[in-house]
């Protein structure tokens, strides 16, 4: 990959070492994508409990399972990704808390047990009063909790693509698109939401592949504009670099189609059509974050 | 005391003696590299120049490594070097991913991060790294950028208007300088890099750490 190359200069490297693959790959891909449904659902049910409170009384203890189960693919993955997992310990009793992985690890940490209390308010103790009053807790930790893996692609500034503005409005738009598609999902077996709740699942599905969709092509078009390493990194989703296909199979999948079967929902009134435009925002999810992630690795940095 | 490097590109002859050194000196395994020597071929024939670049760790004074480490693996000592605790690190390689000159790999002996840390381990027993001492034209310069009367800050005055460091819109402040650089020799996205472009084999990517 070249950029500033000229061709007076004919500059060509003729001997170097071989550059390393792909560092974080589809394993921190796993993370964000999980981590994304884990916070997303909690985002939702705090919405729904607000303004559906007797329908959605039943999804305390159901959201919160699912919420627990994929903040564990989260951790399970974070740690695996580690080539020293049974150092993990050490986030713990060595803390640097300029990392926005130590600050990560221990937010996740706190937000795992405000959880396992939600399910002992809600399955054990069965009350939904302190169940509320967790529940609102842990929807602001969760905010922090989806933040934080912004922070840390910030923070690993050889990679300029990765700019904190944009991957923070990133995180959370992911989080509020998987979540509500979860819900989504959960309602096909629980079928316990009234069709108002469903279509503001819709909208807010809707509204977050819209909002995604606009940042990443604002980043596509004028990213460039701005930093030369950005339009380096940018030519491998452009002009049949190698992750262009893949790109646009995420882009379509995630936004686009998601997008439409919700308007077409909407405007039909038709349920179903809002269950596979859930199914198609969750997979293609984890295709956008995927190529994201690994595009500007790909990059000499020497 | 803040110790630095300077390379003398109109010096160094790419014999790659340094780049040995380093391998011998720190145990570097195969595939990696503490150090290394680039080559880059410019021009057309027979207008035609081959440049070389020794690359190492640039010890910045504000190291994305150091900041993003979460362990404190990657920590400065009292001399400005940005040292590493392999014992510490858990191998997150959050620093491979903040390094702006691709100068940390996970060791895939000891899966953990690892770089050059200007021989640390010499300086404190008062010698040279081992890369200054095998360098046949002393095209490397070590010493104290905080003191005036140093080889490397006469150097510096010397050459005054002469001296850059890599990327030095990243803000990190290296504490390695390079003098006779240029865009090709510093810049990464300046120069072709096409398949296969190494003389001896056909190698353009390698496994992370031996492993994923």
């Amino acid at each position: 990959m070249v950029h500033e190359s000229l061709a007076a200069t004919h500059a060509i490297v003729t001997l170097d070492v071989a550059l390393p693959g792909v560092v974080w790959g589809w394993i921190i891909t796993m993370n964000m994508w999980a981590k994304s449904i884990g916070t997303g659902v909690i985002f939702m049910l705090f919405y729904l409990l607000k303004k559906y409170p007797t329908e959605a009384a039943s999804y305390r203890f159901p959201v919160t399972v699912v919420s627990v189960v994929f903040i564990h693919i989260f951790l399970l993955f974070t740690v695996i990704d580690l080539h020293q997992m049974f150092r993990f310990w050490h986030i713990f009793f060595h803390p640097h808390f300029t990392s926005a992985i130590t600050v990560g690890a221990w937010m996740a940490t706190l937000f795992v047990g405000l959880l396992f209390l939600l399910l002992y308010a809600s399955f054990i103790k069965k009350d939904n009063a302190l169940f509320d009053k967790v529940l609102l807790w842990t929807t602001v930790l969760a905010i922090p909790v989806t933040l934080y893996t912004a922070a840390l692609m910030a923070q690993a500034t050889a990679r300029e693509l990765w700019q904190m503005p944009t991957e923070s409005a990133q995180m959370i738009l992911a989080a509020t698109l998987s979540g509500s598609a979860t819900i989504l999902i959960m309602d096909t077996f629980m079928n316990k939401l009234s069709d108002a709740a469903k279509r503001d699942m819709g909208i807010i599905l809707a509204f977050s592949a819209l909002s995604a969709f606009v940042l990443y092509m604002a980043e596509l078009v004028f990213g460039p504009m701005k930093a030369e390493e950005v339009a380096a990194v940018l030519q491998y989703v452009t002009n049949g670099g190698e992750y262009q296909t893949m790109f646009w199979i995420g882009q379509v999948t995630a936004f686009i189609v998601p997008f439409v079967l919700v308007t077409l929902s909407i405007v039909n009134k038709n349920q179903n059509i809002l269950k596979l435009a859930a199914v198609f925002a969750v997979c293609g999810l984890w295709v956008v974050k995927h190529v994201w992630l690994v595009i500007p690795q790909l990059l000499s940095m020497s | 005391m803040k110790l630095g490097f300077l390379v003398d590109l109109h010096l160094c002859m790419g014999c790659k003696g340094c780049e040995i050194a380093c391998k011998v000196e720190n145990e570097v395994p195969l595939s990696t590299w503490r150090l290394r020597v680039k080559y880059v071929d410019v021009g057309t024939y027979p207008d035609t120049k081959r440049t070389f670049t020794p690359l190492r760790c640039n010890h910045c004074e504000n190291a994305p490594c150091e900041r993003i480490c979460p362990v404190s693996a990657l920590h400065y000592i009292e001399n400005g070097i940005v040292n590493i605790d392999k014992e510490r690190c858990i191998g997150c390689a959050g620093c491979v991913m903040a390094c702006p000159y691709g100068a940390i790999y996970i060791d895939p002996e000891t899966q953990t991060a690892d770089k050059c840390t200007y021989c640390a381990h010499r300086i404190a027993s008062s010698m040279m790294p081992a890369c200054v001492v095998a360098c046949p034209v002393e095209a490397n310069i070590f010493g104290d950028i905080e003191d005036p009367t140093s080889n490397i800050s006469k150097y510096i005055m010397q050459h005054n208007g002469n001296v850059q460091v890599r990327k030095p819109e990243k803000g990190t402040n290296p504490h390695h300088y390079y003098v006779g650089g240029g865009n090709v020799t510093l810049n990464p996205l300046a120069s072709f890099r096409a398949e296969g472009y190494s003389l001896f084999n056909k190698l353009t990517h390698l496994p992370v750490g031996g492993h994923h």
